[in-house]
């Protein structure tokens, strides 16, 4: 029958997916679809991020519900044919783990995986096309803005998001319903909605997905923040490493205007409301919420000390509401589920799911969103799967450079903010990173200082110098120089780093070294008294060595050496001058007989 | 499209600042900001060339180094550095015998370190303009670079 598709071929668009080539998967299937004569019988649809980045690019068959992944061209008419047009889906191109079943499983709310995941956020990202509003008004998309425009005041929302007990999820766990309230409650003919896209947080890229995979939810719930809190106008600040997030953005804002629901005299109730995009342009300390407003004025990102607060006096000077992406793309559906629902999802103190982005050393690295209260264990094994290759769990890293490093023994504490806090790591934006034996936590504490003292905006002084300061003391150990008095230093700079700097760089930057040294302070003891990095990571701290009775003299190690320090003949087994060696690893590398230990 | 063209579509207005040396910077031949552009840009928001060279200062993305016509991003984030980002960067670094910041001599490749591109589950990653490559080994790095240098031949 022409016109209804009996198939909906839904491609995941998101970056990950995209970086893989699914645009040639797209095309492919078009020009299969048009050889064969069947345009109309299958509709193509691409999505935002669907979640397992690994095993892209995805694709996901309706009504039969089967997931293709890691797919190239050439598979496309061999699906086609069998799949599309006789109703056999190709087996070898579907993959059937956990992560894969649980999207198949999807309506299925039985399936094991799903007690476990529960999707507010990540609800429409890769089952609708986020360039076509009209998917995203079937999902009762722009529904809840236009349920209080017409039957609820400002302060009725208020109550309703302060009741829900939603928290920002954009760090620091604010109540966001009394963020708004007090934004409310400042008077000024002029105030102004934010949200905070400068997901600079490495390891974290929720935001980024629900930017590409569902942008109206963004649109939509600042809207609602906006009538609730009596602004007009709306900036959206999104860093200029995601251009797509920005393109998709920007396409839906003109659809939103098109159909009515951004610009003035709103549904005809009077409110109006518009939102403009402003991009970054490379500066980690923008995510920080002044610094963030001085950038979209278009000045340096540089902070400034609080109070006041943007709710009082924040873009130029007016009263300025700033919730993070997560944060908003909750709110249509608390207007929507009412705030018993969202509160009834949770622990005591944190309401709600929470998304994680999944990477390092685990198994389905991607985006997963669970309830507040689900443990570290269920996330990394349960749900990703755990570590891959047969190598032992270390230490999972959370909340980015202003958070902290977990070990193993405390993977069954429930994630919420306070939790996470007395753990000395922090929920941060909700990059989930996870480490093996082969990671060396004092190197990666060094890592992170490298990263935030380059970060610094250079204002204050505590973590302009203190943060150069902890870095070198880091250097110093991990170059097997360290002393053991080095280590209370480290401490105690670390606090005062944390008590005296300006904004939330500083005064989080030191956690990464605070957590390594109250849980692994065995490893930092290793590099100063024994200089020997376990992980062998530290260059300084390992040696090379030929087995001799393994050489089979091919010379390769020698002809790549760098420095020149490998010798040897044909018949005799090559040695390594330790003297100059520089511990690169180029012998360890190309050596084709596994005969050069690292120790 | 030149900077007269170019700022005629902002208002002056310091707000559009950041919006106009993106702009600026993605015509230009050699992806950079020069000061004359930048005397220009203050001229038409009416502030001080001072203040429009410290945004351009503070922010990584802009240049006022000349730079080749595809810009490497390699991205120096921990899920990146834990998948093994240094092979990469050592990697580009002997193919292209160019360190961080510098340029090919054939104008072809600027390579920068670039704060964390949110596409970890892909890590190692690398932004080559607009374009995000993803879980890279020491052999697809050299293919991606490849495939460029054969659009230019």
């Amino acid at each position: 029958m022409a016109g209804v598709p009996k198939l909906d071929v839904l491609i995941c668009g998101g970056a990950s997916c995209i970086s893989n080539h699914s645009h040639d998967i797209k095309d492919t299937i078009h020009e299969e679809l048009k050889k064969k004569g069947i345009e109309e019988d299958v509709r193509v649809i691409e999505t935002g991020c669907m979640g397992p980045c690994e095993l892209g690019p995805v694709m996901l068959v309706y009504p039969d519900k089967v997931f293709y992944q890691r797919l190239k061209p050439e598979d496309i008419g061999n699906i086609v044919e069998n799949h599309f047009i006789k109703g056999r889906p190709v087996e070898e191109k579907i993959l059937v783990s956990e992560t894969t079943r649980a999207i198949i499983e999807k309506e299925q709310e039985d399936a094991d995986f799903f007690k476990k995941q529960t999707k507010i956020v990540l609800s429409n990202c890769g089952r609708i096309d986020p360039e076509n509003i009209e998917e995203y008004i079937t999902e009762n998309g722009y529904a809840a803005i236009g349920k209080i425009l017409t039957s609820s005041n400002p302060d009725e929302v208020v109550e309703t998001i302060k009741k829900s007990g939603l928290r920002g999820r954009g760090g620091g766990g604010f109540p966001t319903g009394r963020k708004w309230e007090f934004v409310k409650n400042a008077e000024n003919d002029q105030k102004y909605v934010v949200c905070n896209a400068d997901e600079g947080d490495p390891g974290a890229f929720m935001d980024r997905s629900v930017l590409e995979g569902d942008p109206h939810c963004i649109i939509e719930g600042m809207s609602i923040a906006a009538y609730a809190v009596g602004a007009n106008k709306g900036y959206v600040y999104i860093r200029a490493e995601y251009p797509l997030a920005i393109t998709r953005l920007e396409h839906a804002l003109e659809q939103a205007r098109e159909y009515g629901f951004l610009g003035e005299n709103i549904f005809e109730t009077g409110f109006s409301f518009d939102i403009e995009i402003r991009i970054g342009a490379g500066a980690f300390v923008c995510g920080e919420e002044t610094a963030l407003i001085s950038s979209i004025e278009g000045g340096r990102g540089n902070p400034r000390p609080r109070p006041p607060f943007p709710a009082i006096s924040g873009l130029w000077g007016k009263p300025t509401l700033l919730n993070n992406v997560e944060t908003y793309a909750n709110i249509r559906h608390i207007i929507l589920n009412g705030w018993e629902w969202f509160s009834s999802i949770g622990t005591e103190t944190s309401k709600g799911t929470k998304v994680f982005a999944l990477s390092g050393k685990i198994k389905n690295t991607g985006l997963i969103e669970v309830p507040m209260g689900t443990t570290l264990r269920e996330l990394i094994f349960d749900i990703g799967g755990g570590v891959p290759d047969g190598k032992k769990f270390k230490a999972v890293q959370l909340g980015g450079p202003s958070g902290g490093c977990v070990p193993e023994e405390y993977l069954d504490t429930p994630i919420d903010y306070e939790t996470l806090i007395e753990l000395g790591a922090m929920m941060g934006s909700g990059g989930v990173i996870v480490m093996d034996e082969d990671t060396c936590m004092v190197n990666t504490a060094r890592f992170f200082l490298d990263f935030t003292k380059s970060e610094s905006c250079g204002k204050c002084v505590p973590c302009r110098v203190g943060l150069v300061k902890l870095y070198d003391m880091l250097d110093k150990i991990v170059k097997g120089n360290g002393e053991l008095e080095d280590l209370d230093k480290l401490e105690s700079l670390c606090y005062s780093v944390k008590k005296t700097s300006l904004c939330g760089l500083g005064q989080t930057a030191p956690n990464p070294v605070l957590s390594t040294l109250k849980y692994f302070k065995n490893e930092y003891l290793e590099h100063i008294q024994d200089h020997t990095c376990r992980a062998k990571v530290c260059a300084d701290l390992v040696t090379y060595t030929i087995i001799p009775e393994a050489c089979r003299s091919c010379g390769i190690c020698a002809k790549n050496c760098p420095v020149d320090c490998i010798t040897g003949s044909k018949g005799v087994p090559y040695v390594i001058n330790q003297d100059v060696c520089i511990s690169c690893g180029t012998c360890y590398d190309v050596c084709p007989f596994d005969s050069i230990i690292k120790e | 499209m030149n900077t007269e063209a170019i700022l005629k579509g902002y208002e002056a207005k310091e707000e559009n600042l950041l919006y106009i040396l993106h702009d600026i910077q993605d015509a230009a031949e050699e992806h950079n900001l020069t000061d004359s552009e930048l005397k220009k840009v203050a001229d038409f928001l009416k502030i001080p060339v001072s203040r429009v060279n410290g945004v351009t200062g503070f922010y990584s993305m802009f240049s006022k180094r000349s730079r080749g016509k595809y810009i490497i991003r390699l991205c120096q984030s921990p899920p990146c550095y834990i998948k093994g980002s240094v092979n990469i960067y050592k990697t580009i670094k002997e193919y292209l015998n160019i360190s961080e910041n510098e340029t090919t001599e054939d104008r072809l490749f600027t390579l920068e370190f670039s704060s964390c591109l949110g596409v970890c589950g892909l890590a190692p990653a690398v932004m080559i303009n607009d374009d995000v490559y993803g879980n890279l080994t020491e052999k697809s790095i050299i293919e991606i670079l490849n495939k460029y240098q054969n659009l230019e031949e």
